[in-house]
């Protein structure tokens, strides 16, 4: 097991270090002057020179130069830069943003498993019948609504009808618990359920193919109850794809935080990241770029581990 | 090519009733997008003070907004333009997967390794945060926003193709062409090529609609393509937002159009699927 956690984590070096390569080419690189746009969007312009803002970025250094210094800091000492507005070093905002998202996210995949894997056990047991074309149904529309357009009626409907409309103001969690999961309730809702059509269909796959195993039937012969054929044999076995699953829709699940926090003003990295894209904050968005990356692998890294404690077959080398 | 006759197609009515409606949706949004100028009763952007904030009627259809605009005749340009980005991003979207995928999937060793680990890296950020990084640098836009969405899509479908491509490799078929001495690139157009067309041809449908989706995602967050181009998903953002309260018909519009059409796709693509290349079933 530790062997594996060592050589797991060694050949993630590669695949982060390539990722940061993505993120400067994509933010550094691209046609069109990070600084003529700063100077032109801002107001910066008429403080400082242009010459001593590209030094104070540190972009009239050669490209590999600028790589090399801004991958050793954020590697040697944890520096991501200072946003170029407030000052503030871009770590302690990422530390202060990043735990909101992840409460975010880790609601909206509760709600997403207890949506997907009911309705998908389900499906599969009552297969072609009006549930399963139901939950089918429910999935790929699910799928196909955009979460803004949700977000959007959930807070115009009930205003017009009720005069009930979400609290604006962030309510943190150590202030006030409660009112905080409440806050965080609807939009997880709605990108839970939108994130649910996938693993539904996958547990529905997937039980459909373990139900007709071998040891099933064994288990129905020696008189089990459905129950413990369903929960007990079947799901278990069923189950390891989907774990899979959700290593794999964690980019849409951030993807879609962003959006929800634009919608709900939830301060989370999202925010963060748009709100330092109408600033041009480039050290913010280098950032945020990074760190999401990087906490993507990290779960997928935990999927892969968490193999073992599903299934007893999977053993680590 | 199996794809090509128009066996699938009647099949598609006979066993995928909810796969017809799909292409039936998708042709009617089709249809909207190329002949919007004749169909459109006003200009995308003529305002009309006096018809501010109209609610839905015989004249205007899906009511009009805050500047008077007829929300009807903006939401067929906007199926224009989710046409026109839809299609196009999606061309290249292929293009990039199936070069990718092909390079990768039959030369297989060391360069499998390298665009293998690239893919990986690419593929753990958020299609949506790439873009808005990008757009961030290069501004907001119709042909980057193509440009890019084509980008990622493409480099996130390369493993589909890959897989194909490898399961078509060790063909008998494939061997006795390499034997008789055909180069490697009449090898990869004449043979592998064809032969891999199904799940091209998946993955393109699908992709539509994800390309459609993000899209207005991105116009929803200001950073797709500018005002005053009616994109559904400028339509729900922006200064309209405000008048939603007053006006509700302003986020129904819009939206609707959006989940109908991808939803169209999404069945279509799905039953297209079972039809054409039933080992991709269940994988998404």
């Amino acid at each position: 097991m530790r062997a594996y956690l060592v050589r797991r984590l060694a050949a993630l070096v590669p695949t982060m270090l390539l990722a940061s390569l993505i993120v400067f080419v994509t933010v550094r690189l691209l046609p069109g002057d990070v600084i003529d746009m700063m100077i032109a969007q801002n107001d910066i312009g008429s403080k400082v020179t242009r010459d001593a803002l590209e030094a104070a970025l540190g972009l009239d250094k050669p490209m590999l130069t600028q790589y090399f210094n801004w991958i050793s800091a954020i590697l040697l000492h944890g520096d991501f830069g200072r946003s170029l507005w407030q000052q503030a070093p871009v770590s302690d905002e990422l530390l202060a943003r990043l735990p909101v998202t992840f409460e975010l996210g880790v609601m909206a995949l509760g709600v997403a498993m207890l949506v997907a894997i009911p309705i998908g056990i389900l499906s599969a047991i009552r297969q072609d019948s009006w549930s399963d074309y139901l939950g089918r149904s429910f999935s790929i529309l699910m799928l196909s609504i955009p979460g803004f357009w949700l977000g959007t009626i959930v807070m115009v409907f009930p205003a017009i009808w009720w005069g009930v409309s979400p609290e604006v103001r962030y309510i943190p969690f150590r202030e006030d618990p409660l009112g905080n999961l409440w806050q965080l309730a609807l939009p997880a809702i709605i990108l839970g359920t939108s994130l649910s059509a996938v693993t539904m269909r996958m547990t529905r796959t997937m039980m459909l193919e373990v139900l007709r195993q071998d040891y099933i039937r064994t288990a129905w012969a020696k008189g089990q109850s459905e129950r413990g054929v369903i929960l007990r044999h079947a799901l278990r076995n069923a189950l390891i794809p989907v774990v899979t699953l959700i290593g794999l829709q964690a980019p849409i699940l951030i993807g879609g935080a962003v959006i929800m926090e634009q919608i709900f003003v939830i301060p989370g990295m999202g925010l963060l990241l748009l709100e330092a894209v109408s600033r041009r904050d480039y050290p913010i968005i280098t950032g945020v770029f990074l760190l999401v990356g990087v906490v993507v692998m990290l779960i997928n890294l935990l999927v892969d581990l968490s193999y073992g404690l599903l299934d007893p077959k999977v053993r680590y080398r | 090519m199996a794809a090509s006759s128009p066996g699938w197609l009647r099949r598609l009515f006979r066993d995928k009733k909810l796969g017809a409606i799909g292409l039936v949706i998708v042709l009617v949004f089709l249809f909207c997008g190329v002949f919007a100028d004749w169909l459109a009763p006003f200009g995308m952007n003529q305002i009309s003070p006096v018809n501010r904030l109209k609610p839905p009627s015989a004249q205007f259809w899906f009511g009009t907004d805050h500047l008077g605009r007829d929300m009807f005749s903006r939401v067929l340009y906007g199926a224009r333009l989710s046409v026109i980005i839809g299609l196009s991003a999606a061309s290249i979207a292929t293009f990039i997967s199936v070069t990718l995928g092909i390079v990768s999937g039959y030369f297989g060793g060391k360069v499998d390794m390298l665009v293998q680990r690239v893919v990986d890296a690419w593929m753990s950020f958020p299609e949506l945060i790439i873009l808005i990084a990008v757009v961030s640098v290069i501004g907001p836009g119709m042909p980057q926003i193509i440009g890019v969405l084509g980008l990622t899509f493409g480099i996130g479908g390369s493993r589909i193709i890959r897989g194909a491509v490898i399961s078509v490799r060790e063909n008998m078929y494939i061997h006795a062409t390499q034997s008789m001495g055909a180069g490697t690139l009449r090898v990869l157009l004449r043979h592998i090529l064809p032969n891999i067309m199904p799940p091209v041809l998946v993955l393109f449908s699908t992709r539509v609609g994800g390309v459609i989706l993000v899209e207005s995602g991105l116009s929803f967050l200001g950073l797709g393509v500018p005002p005053p181009a009616p994109t559904w998903g400028g339509m729900l953002s922006g200064a309209g937002r405000t008048y939603m309260y007053m006006a509700p018909w302003l986020a129904l519009a819009p939206g609707l159009c959006l989940t109908a059409v991808v939803y169209g796709i999404n069945v279509f693509g799905d039953a297209l699927r079972d039809l054409l290349d039933p080992r991709m079933r269940g994988s998404r």
